[in-house]
């Protein structure tokens, strides 16, 4: 199993009465809700929480991009890549991912993700969300009925970036390069591992399929509701005659809460599940989905999430944990939920929300520490006969250079960087 | 009689509408569509032999893929008048149908002599920014199409059950064809710049705008009226974006104007 400690970086101020006096947190959402300065220890914070995670042996870190959103302040989610190759030394970076179809040209993508493989030695495992309708659409002005379009050329062309070896003309419909050449290179060969983040789109499943991406399903509804999805994509992956069902082919996002107790779990985030839950999903709905975003088939197959999205509000503590929207509780329950959720829906990656809404940095490590020490060991091995499925995570290189230490040491650090002396060509 | 009929075109299968006798006049229809059984088609085959093209992805349309932006629709429509042996018609557009109109004058100023520009998109004035009709939700619509909002929205919303997945999965379908179709010239903004290119019109024009229209406010017919050469703007009282049907003799009387 593969598990990723993943932060979509809420901002975590968001008033009482935002749904009241807001029609959406993404795309128009009030810019006067925002406070740069609170920004900063927000962010320093959020970071802080991945770095922990990764002395604490989670498999990675994990980023997304968005925009104009209250729940994810990532619009570039490559910072904060940068940032973490820095401090972290083992996790993968994952950064799931780049909306390609945004990125002009889209070279930029294979640029910036060779840079960070790079940087951290071969850690770096790369996503291609077509973005929701609300970043891609409705904030980055995309037309909705040419984003796929332009997703499918981004893509071609960032492979061609990364994996021929001499310059190439690319005459795209949407870019004409006439010459793609980047530099660096990525360190992973022939390029990172790819996870395609998708909502149920039947395009999407033969995509990765067809190209051995791994496909994460990022629902906030929890494990009980992706059953029927993550079915439709095992389904597919044998009509279409891939050759193995690899639960390493598939992730999925869980929301997850550990106390020593199940009450105490209750007692400790349950104002902070209620603030994701109310205040970061409230999109107006006329952001969801612009037509012409969704292909005919996919509308055709029922596979509308948002459609019969339940009514957030409405739902209890009970309900969430019932329902399966969040895993929470002891250890023990936890685990059990997970082992359930792992089985159900034959997934080998997992992305876990261990921070959800204005959750306290001091209380979510204690539930970060809680899940890595009391559950993680206990899912390790759920599934023996793929443990050599390396096709879908990253393959660092086993000796990194590490950061030379600050303070009294750094000096000594900076001059031995400094010792290979440049020859002079002759 | 307004019959549904098809004809065969470069990009695909069209389906159109076509009744009356009279001069030919063309039809180009809004983002919303246009059906048989309308009472502005009614009104123009009275006088006209009409014929109103569907855009890909409307009705039988063939969805075309190849078909993305203003001169690939601008192109498309003058070859479904070929296809269709009509040579100067009297061409008449409405709302998204104007602005692929005015681009046909623009494009072809010697293939178009007579225009009528119904609440034309096609134009961006950023002190009257239009709404983002692709976030309005179907009960927001009414406001931004009718002067009558009430009648507007019992007009818009009989024979319409949301909550039935029988009626809601072809309705959803209908409208990823059709304004998925509609949002390769309108979205984010309904300009593709028709403003580089209006003053090549030489048709002769007559402009109508509902006083009431709040999709594309008085402003915008003004901004036409300075844009084409001699257009004439007719106004009309108590009428929104879709004068056509709230107000359809005034909009007849316009194009009378034609001659």
């Amino acid at each position: 199993m593969k598990f990723t400690w993943f932060n979509l970086m809420p901002w975590p101020y968001l008033p009482d009465d935002f749904r009241e006096k807001n029609r959406s947190v993404w795309v128009d959402i009030d810019s006067k809700l925002y406070d740069p300065v609170r920004g900063h220890v927000v962010y320093n914070d959020y970071l802080d929480l991945l770095e922990y995670a990764d002395t604490l042996g989670f498999d990675g870190v994990g980023i997304n991009e968005h925009h104009q959103n209250g729940y994810g302040l990532m619009p570039s989610p490559n910072i904060m890549a940068a940032a973490l190759t820095r401090r972290t030394s083992k996790a993968a970076v994952v950064v799931l991912g780049n909306s390609i179809a945004l990125y002009n040209p889209p070279v930029r993508v294979a640029e910036e993700f060779a840079m960070l493989d790079v940087m951290s030695g071969g850690r770096l495992v790369a996503g291609f969300p077509v973005g929701t309708s609300m970043d891609t659409n409705f904030c980055y002005g995309q037309i909705p009925a040419l984003t796929r379009e332009k997703y499918a050329e981004a893509h071609e062309m960032i492979i061609r970036a990364w994996t021929e070896d001499k310059p190439f003309a690319f005459n795209g419909r949407y870019n004409k390069l006439r010459h793609v050449n980047i530099w660096p290179k990525s360190l992973q060969k022939p390029h990172p591992p790819i996870h395609i983040p998708g909502g149920g789109s039947v395009e999407t499943y033969d995509f990765c399929i067809d190209n051995t991406y791994s496909y994460s399903y990022l629902s906030f509804s929890g494990y009980l509701r992706a059953k029927a999805l993550l079915a439709g994509y095992w389904d597919q992956v044998v009509k279409r005659n891939a050759p193995d069902t690899s639960p390493y082919r598939a992730g999925f996002a869980q929301t997850v809460f550990v106390a020593e107790t199940d009450e105490e779990a209750e007692r400790l985030y349950s104002e902070h599940a209620f603030y994701f839950y109310n205040r970061c999903l409230h999109v107006f709905a006329g952001f969801a989905d612009a037509p012409g975003y969704r292909t005919v088939k996919t509308i055709q197959s029922g596979a509308l999430n948002q459609y019969g999205r339940p009514e957030y509000p409405k739902l209890t503590w009970k309900d969430l944990v019932d329902g399966g929207y969040i895993i929470a509780g002891s250890p023990e329950t936890v685990r059990q939920r997970f082992e359930d959720l792992i089985k159900s829906l034959n997934v080998g990656n997992i992305f876990l929300l261990l921070h959800v809404g204005n959750m306290p940095k001091d209380l979510c490590m204690y539930s970060t520490k809680l899940f890595a020490e009391k559950v993680l060991p206990h899912l390790r091995n759920m599934w023996p006969e793929y443990a050599d499925d390396n096709r879908f995570w990253c393959s660092p290189l086993a000796e990194r250079a590490l950061p030379a230490p600050l303070g009294p040491d750094f000096a000594p650090a900076l001059a031995s960087a400094t010792q290979p002396q440049m020859v002079p060509a002759k | 009689m307004i019959e549904n009929k098809t004809v065969k075109t470069p990009k695909g299968t069209v389906e159109y509408l076509e009744g009356g006798s009279g001069p030919d006049l063309v039809f180009l229809h809004g983002a919303g569509g246009v059906t048989a059984d309308s009472p502005f088609m009614a009104a123009l085959a009275a006088k006209y032999h009409v014929v109103a093209p569907f855009l890909p992805g409307y009705g039988e349309s063939e969805d075309n893929p190849e078909i993305r932006d203003m001169l690939d629709v601008t192109l498309h429509t003058f070859d479904v008048l070929d296809a269709l042996g009509l040579s100067k018609p009297i061409l008449v557009g409405h709302s998204l149908g104007g602005m692929v109109a005015a681009e046909m004058a623009a494009v072809a100023p010697n293939d178009v002599d007579r225009l009528c520009l119904i609440a034309a998109a096609g134009l961006w004035i950023d002190a009257y920014p239009a709404p983002d009709m692709f976030s309005l939700l179907p009960r927001e619509l009414p406001e931004y199409l009718f002067h009558d909002v009430q009648a507007g929205t019992a007009m818009m919303t009989s024979n319409v059950s949301m909550s039935d997945p029988k009626f809601l999965i072809p309705f959803l379908v209908r409208n990823a064809r059709q304004l998925g179709m509609a949002g390769k010239l309108l979205f984010p903004i309904p300009e593709r710049g028709l403003k580089d290119r209006i003053h090549r019109i030489k048709a002769k024009t007559v402009l109508v705008w509902g006083d009431s229209d709040r999709m594309f406010p008085a402003p915008y017919a003004q901004a036409f009226k300075g844009g084409i050469k001699g257009a004439e703007l007719v106004s009309v009282p108590e009428a929104g974006h879709m004068v056509i049907v709230e107000q359809t003799p005034a909009v007849m009387a316009a194009i009378a104007r034609l001659g």
